[in-house]
């Protein structure tokens, strides 16, 4: 059937609440770091009490919140979990449908080797457990878009657990101030995605696409509050969810809801809850009974998942029917926090840059080409690709291969500007100039622009001199100790030589003036 | 529910069937969704069991008092597959196949004088095959000797990539050898077995049968199968529990009967499954639902899993101690006339038809039916041998040899085919033997 999923279990995020009174805004957990891989894991949930709040204006008790988080991910893989048939993305509906997807009587699921793979693979890179034996069961309600009347998953023993993941987050306004912190992941479940459903209001119908490649990460929420020391509140669940922005403020307003709510002497239902975009808070979903009893059962046509590594494989099993958990964490690709180490070994850069070269997608490698065709100090490359070009990319809301700007050019400029070929703000300037038009190289729009730092030191000698002539003034008030004057006169000496100077080698000459 | 609906692919058996040449002269009758054991409650009405119509039925029957209808009191089938039993009694066909999840398969051979056979759980394909209990169901054989049934089988028996469940060792075609000696035999004789219902003329059988193996210089035992008694409850929690998901997917959606009503969703879905579904199927439903409820779970399914794994350690302990096969009745009685049979409920009849069967569907053994003789009122009783898991073939040997021995007659449906001599044109028929 389905579209292969992953489901990872989230534990426990730590959440920090400011007053509720007026709206001030929460501390806020930074998103999770979502890697950028095409692999995105599913989480079911549990709960972990957490640090408190600060009063409210009432004077009531602190609250905590516990938050877990179940996060659906597709498995790229060229066939579905349990049947034959392709996965392509945007694929005309219906157009992708074995026997077994429409569950016609009679079909039998038939697990998908790679899919297997893929989970142990997740399971290695979240450092969980792989269970070496794991089980599928059914989970059965009535919906349009399961034609089976029931999803096979693995609720009861799934192929990994127990695993963590580390992510930063910004413990104050400087960016300087991350702290690591880690997310407990209970689970990870092969479990087979529903259809899609796309529901027509005008003609009160509902429409069916049993292909089911949505190429989608959807989380949901489980949110629930409680006083520290008390037993822990009744949950709601917020599903759907479809990105780490709203994701954050989705939790943020549930929370906050469900605060007032207690508050206000009323109960917190355990029910679904969808958020709502544009008001910026949850609703209720389901209008019915809150509980949903799903009847697990054991799937009776998949026997038991064995996986074996080395030292348990059975001694002449065919290796196209075992699965080998050392020779896939052998094959593992390098894992974030592996390439995070080396770039702060390798570059020197800070841990935070690190996080951040890898938490969008494209930019480590567009990062990695720069430094390989520029002789710029790695630190210089950082931060111009950190703040200058990521901060153009965000601002027109590109994604790093949409960038105007190549590897290449940008790494001709640093070298320009490492030269001492040009100064600092000329470097702003062809960047920006290289951003709005195309073709043109950094050399280029230098010479068009005229931006070339003045090579010639006699002739600046000569500039400052002239300038200290013309503003005895100022130079008085340098010898007088005022620090900030001499920042004066370089700016003179920057005007006079169109910003054509370098800033540092002005005040070197300056200084040396002045002091003779 | 499944009106109208013909399938776009074909089953692995039946595949595996027609590239071997057979021809498929068509589909037989059963009880809905193979929920039964009279063949009695399908959607195209009961079948009738040959047997009937036969001389050696009518002859007896002459005793009995006039003023009846010739075919007013005609026998049931039993069940499940009753019409690919008296298909085959019929000699309709070579061959034909049921299903065999608690008996489907052997209760109808017994009762129509035919050989049921069925596999070891694993052997054979469930691609296909319309799940009941997806744990316990096999495709089951019909035939009208051991031979036939052992060709059929060497023809679907072995690896199916499309079912996960059945297992991987190699099968190879195989013709059965002819057994002359038993001496080195032991057959078991569960002695639970022994149950009160039991018809003194199956009883009788049962007996001769077990003295026949010792006269011929086998070991024959009495074992025990303590959990015997438990098992029609433990087979009724988890069959239908397995039904209830099972029949989920028929929602009318997909394909099949789709009621009228499209205000909604849950409307349509309600309407659809009463509609298409019988009562016999909607019970089990709703029982199988019950026991699934997560405040359930542990007490009724958990605990039926456990009961089972009990019943089918029984058979691996009485096999384990020596014992080759095992030596029961099939059915509680001959064929019982329709009218008699539906005075009780579906549900009755099952848990006391199934009661020599079904144990054997929960520990996944290989079992068949094979005739004997005719009972006094001149109609086949069948005996039924259970073999150790995967000992098919040893399993058909000695049943073959079995049949040898007891030479049941060939039905003589000679009368009818006079009545009917002009449509037939076939001479004779009733004289063919068993043997070749």
């Amino acid at each position: 059937m389905a579209a292969p999923m992953l489901r990872w279990c989230c534990l426990g995020r730590r959440w920090v609440l400011a007053c509720i009174d007026g709206g001030s805004r929460h501390g806020r957990g930074a998103a999770i770091g979502f890697t950028s891989s095409r692999k995105r894991g599913q989480s079911s949930v549990a709960q972990q009490p957490l640090i408190t709040a600060q009063k409210s204006r009432k004077g009531e008790h602190k609250w905590a919140a516990v938050v877990g988080l179940e996060i659906h991910a597709q498995i790229s893989s060229n066939s579905k979990l349990f049947s034959g048939s392709q996965v392509h993305f945007a694929a005309p509906p219906n157009s992708l449908v074995s026997f077994f997807d429409a569950s016609l009587p009679g079909t039998l699921p038939v697990l998908n080797r790679r899919c297997v793979e893929a989970a142990v693979m997740t399971g290695l890179a979240l450092s969980c457990r792989i269970n070496k034996k794991s089980l599928f069961d059914r989970k059965h309600y009535f919906y349009a878009d399961l034609p089976a009347g029931y999803q096979i998953t693995q609720q009861r023993l799934p192929i990994a657990v127990n695993g963590s993941l580390a992510y930063s987050v910004c413990a104050g306004k400087k960016p300087s101030q991350v702290i690591t912190k880690t997310v407990r992941i209970k689970q990870i479940q092969l479990e087979q995605d529903s259809g899609k459903s796309l529901h027509d209001e005008l003609r009160s119908q509902t429409l069916i696409d049993l292909n089911r490649a949505e190429g989608q990460l959807r989380v949901d929420a489980n949110i629930s509050v409680h006083h520290p020391g008390e037993p822990l509140g009744v949950r709601t669940e917020v599903k759907n969810l479809n990105s780490a922005r709203f994701l954050a403020k989705a939790i943020d307003s549930e929370i906050e809801r469900q605060i007032h709510e207690l508050e206000n002497g009323r109960e917190i239902l355990n029910e679904t809850r969808s958020f709502d975009y544009k008001l910026g808070c949850t609703m209720p979903m389901r209008d019915k009974e809150g509980k949903q009893d799903y009847r697990f059962m054991p799937e009776p046509n998949l026997p038991p998942l064995l996986l074996y590594d080395t030292a348990s494989l059975p001694p002449g099993a065919d290796p196209q029917q075992v699965i080998n958990i050392d020779w896939i964490r052998e094959r593992l690709p390098e894992l974030p926090s592996e390439t995070r180490e080396k770039l702060v070994q390798q570059y020197g850069m800070l841990p935070e840059h690190s996080f951040a070269l890898l938490n969008e997608v494209g930019l480590l490698e567009f990062f990695q080409n720069v430094i390989k065709e520029t002789r710029a100090e790695p630190k210089k490359v950082t931060s111009w690709v950190l703040n200058i070009f990521l901060g153009f990319l965000k601002q027109q809301n590109l994604a790093v291969n949409e960038s105007p700007v190549t590897p290449t050019a940008l790494a001709e400029l640093l070298s320009l500007l490492d030269r001492k070929a040009i100064s600092s703000s000329a470097a702003k300037q062809v960047f920006e100039e290289l951003w709005r038009s195309k073709g043109k190289t950094p050399s280029q729009i230098v010479s068009e622009k005229r931006l070339e730092l003045m090579q010639d030191e006699e002739a600046l000698e000569r500039v400052c001199h002239a300038v200290m002539e013309g503003h005895p003034q100022v130079v008085m008030d340098v010898k007088r100790g005022n620090s900030r004057a001499i920042n004066k006169l370089i700016g003179l000496v920057r005007k006079a030589t169109l910003s054509r100077a370098d800033p540092t080698v002005i005040k070197e000459i300056l200084e040396k003036k002045l002091s003779s | 529910m499944l009106k109208g609906y013909v399938p776009p692919y074909n089953a692995t058996v039946v595949q595996k069937l027609l590239d071997q040449g057979a021809i498929l002269m068509g589909k037989t009758n059963l009880d809905e969704f193979a929920m039964g054991s009279g063949s009695t409650d399908g959607v195209f009405g009961p079948v009738k069991n040959p047997w009937s119509y036969s001389k050696q039925y009518r002859e007896k029957r002459k005793q009995k008092p006039h003023g009846e209808k010739e075919d007013s009191n005609w026998l049931i089938t039993g069940g499940s597959s009753g019409g690919s039993a008296a298909a085959v009694a019929a000699f309709t066909c070579f061959a034909a196949l049921g299903s065999d999840t608690g008996g489907s398969t052997r209760n109808p051979a017994a009762h129509c004088g035919v050989v049921g056979f069925k596999p070891s759980y694993g052997l054979v394909s469930r691609h296909g095959l319309i799940p009941l209990v997806n744990s316990m169901d096999v495709p089951g054989i019909l035939t009208r000797c051991v031979d036939d049934a052992a060709l059929v089988l060497g023809v679907l028996a072995g690896h199916d990539p499309k079912d996960s469940t059945t297992v991987q060792d190699p099968v190879k075609p195989f013709t059965l050898p002819t057994l002359t000696d038993v001496s080195k035999l032991c057959i078991g004789i569960p002695k639970e077995y022994l149950a009160p219902e039991l018809s003194s003329e199956v009883r009788s059988f049962w007996s001769k049968a077990a003295n026949l193996f010792e006269s011929e210089g086998a070991k024959v035992i009495e074992v025990s199968l303590p959990h015997t008694s438990y098992s029609i409850v433990c087979y009724h929690v988890l069959c239908t529990s397995e039904v209830a998901s099972n029949m989920a997917r028929f929602d009318g959606l997909e394909y099949g009967h789709r009621c009228d009503i499209d205000v909604s969703t849950e409307a349509m879905y309600a309407a659809t499954r009463r509609e298409g579904f019988n009562d016999v199927v909607r019970g089990r439903i709703l029982s199988g639902n019950f026991f699934l409820l997560k405040e359930n779970y542990e007490n009724y399914f958990i605990k039926a899993q456990k009961v089972r794994r009990l019943i089918a350690n029984d058979f691996v302990n009485v096999f384990n101690s020596g014992v080759d096969v095992l030596l029961t009745p099939t059915t509680l009685s001959d064929a019982v006339p329709y009218l008699e049979f539906i005075k009780e409920d579906n549900r009755t009849r099952s848990a006391q038809d199934d009661i020599f069967t079904q144990a054997v569907n929960m520990a996944g053994l290989p079992a068949v039916s094979v005739p004997v003789a005719l009972s006094n009122q001149g109609l086949p009783i069948g005996l039924q041998f259970i073999g150790r898991a995967f000992r098919d073939q040893q399993l058909l040997t000695i049943a073959k040899w079995f049949e040898k021995q007891v030479q049941f007659p060939v039905i003589q449906l000679q009368e009818l085919m006079d009545d009917c001599s002009s449509v037939f044109e076939i001479e004779k028929l009733g004289s063919v033997s068993l043997k070749q």
